[in-house]
């Protein structure tokens, strides 16, 4: 009988299960394909109302060598990340000042829950009457991601152990040991999911509102332009890139929180 | 110097814990009584975390503690949470006594958190011992989840580093009480 390879050995049902599950995805992807290939031919009009997957990644091959291309992904990217940091600097802030002072929260929670409420179009219009199209996507990413990191660092702080805290008030710990060692640990968790959703969300409505706000150079900009020349490869393609990048993006974050988490908190990796 | 305990009345929920309670602790010294006789609440009250109804408490300096549950940084190895309560101890001298206590070096490497019950109860019996700057000492049954030999070498621990400083120790395990060999005070004679 052949030896089985030391990995297998190792660990050999969690290998497999994770073996399955990713030959499961890959084969639940390849039947969507095919679902939406076989869509899109009953459809006809030439991909008209809906483009089949080989037109779509035929328009994102002639868009990738464009230096345009990559100057919309460049311009949007920037915007929505630097609303996205924006917002989680204030959710921090804002969510370590409400665990502390009931009144900020008392204060604060009206206007969050009034911003999760609000469509983005709404807020899209009004935003464009205080600023630019071009900065447009920095004010709404930033107001669409602040409520979700905010709520996110009020439960973690909620979540912190009231008896290490005790612990290191007999001890008499220095504020900064607290903050690495017992806040920090018992905040991440839920801030960590709070940030990898918002950076989906801050995507979403980030382009959405370039596509009412129209900023040149943006990737909204080109989808609302693909849509009104009836380019549906070219709105498929774009939106392709969009759900790429977000999930780029929240892969990035999640990995970034993660690498922080160990070396802010002195995590032991058993 | 020592710890005075001057007419301290607690009660929760109207249920009287602790009655016109007095005490003068010079030394290290092992509280014994029955669950749910007020221990814990002494304790509590002695570092500061609860408020008695009336009464005073003076002497108290640096405190260092052992509390019911483990309360270590889960995240942080036994040494390194010693460390982190230590006021200067070196991570040298942490594991140099948590090996005594029984620590295999792969233990010294491990969070806290992956720790079994027994381990994780010396290294916070460790912390409490260890700590430099501490001056007082309160320990809430220290020696819970260990065997017989552990506990004989856990008390042999605590006498050599409590030293003569002002430590109350509270336990219901006459044993341990004998190994210590400090004074006895039963609680329900207050």
């Amino acid at each position: 009988m052949p030896t089985p390879p030391a990995w297998a050995v190792r660990c050999p049902a969690t290998i497999s299960t994770m073996v399955s599950d990713r030959r499961g995805r890959l084969i639940a992807i390849a039947v969507w394909v095919v679902v939406w290939q076989i869509a899109a031919m009953t459809l006809g009009h030439g991909g008209l109302f809906l483009a089949t997957p080989v037109q779509t990644l035929t328009a994102l091959g002639q868009l990738l060598p464009t230096a345009a291309f990559w100057h919309r992904i460049a311009f949007s990217a920037l915007r929505i990340l630097a609303g996205f940091m924006l917002a989680v600097a204030g959710g921090l802030l804002l969510g370590a000042a409400g665990s502390r002072w009931r009144s900020v929260r008392v204060f604060v929670d009206p206007i969050m829950q009034l911003i999760r409420a609000m469509p983005v179009a709404s807020f899209v219009i009004l935003a464009l009457l205080w600023v630019s199209g071009e900065n447009l996507s920095v004010v709404v990413s930033f107001t669409h991601v602040l409520p979700v990191v905010y709520a996110g660092v009020l439960a973690g702080i909620a979540d912190t152990d009231p008896q290490l805290l005790e612990m290191a008030r007999v001890y008499r710990l220095p504020w900064i040991a607290r903050l690495r060692y017992i806040w920090l640990p018992g905040i991440f968790p839920s801030f960590c999911e709070s940030c990898i959703a918002a950076m989906g969300m801050c995507w979403k409505s980030g382009v959405s509102a370039e596509v009412i706000g129209l900023p040149d150079h943006s990737v909204g900009d080109a989808l609302y332009r693909a849509k009104i020349t009836l380019s549906t490869p070219d709105v498929f393609a774009w939106t392709l890139v969009i759900v790429v990048l977000s999930a780029l993006l929240s892969a990035v974050a999640a990995r970034l929180l993660r690498a922080a988490k160990v070396r802010l908190c002195g995590e032991v990796r058993s | 110097m020592s710890i005075i305990i001057r007419d301290l009345c607690k009660r929760f929920d109207g249920k009287t814990v602790l009655d016109h309670f007095s005490w003068e602790v010079n030394g290290p010294v092992v509280l014994m009584g029955p669950s749910g006789c007020g221990k814990t609440t002494l304790l509590r009250i002695l570092m500061g975390l609860e408020t008695p109804d009336i009464g005073t408490v003076s002497g108290v300096g640096h405190i260092a503690a052992v509390f019911q549950e483990d309360r270590l940084c889960p995240q942080l190895t036994a040494g390194n949470n010693l460390v982190l309560a230590g006021h200067g101890l070196t991570l040298r001298q942490a594991e140099t006594e948590l090996r005594a206590l029984g620590f295999a070096e792969s233990d010294l490497a491990l969070p806290a958190g992956k720790l079994s019950g027994g381990q994780k109860r010396r290294a916070a019996l460790l912390r409490a011992l260890l700590c430099q700057d501490a001056d007082t000492l309160f320990m809430d049954e220290p020696f819970t989840g260990m065997d017989a030999e552990l506990v004989a070498q856990a008390a042999a621990a605590t006498v050599r580093l409590t030293g003569n400083r002002p430590a109350v120790l509270v336990t219901h395990d006459e044993t341990a009480a004998r190994l210590l060999g400090w004074p006895v005070r039963k609680f329900l004679e207050s």
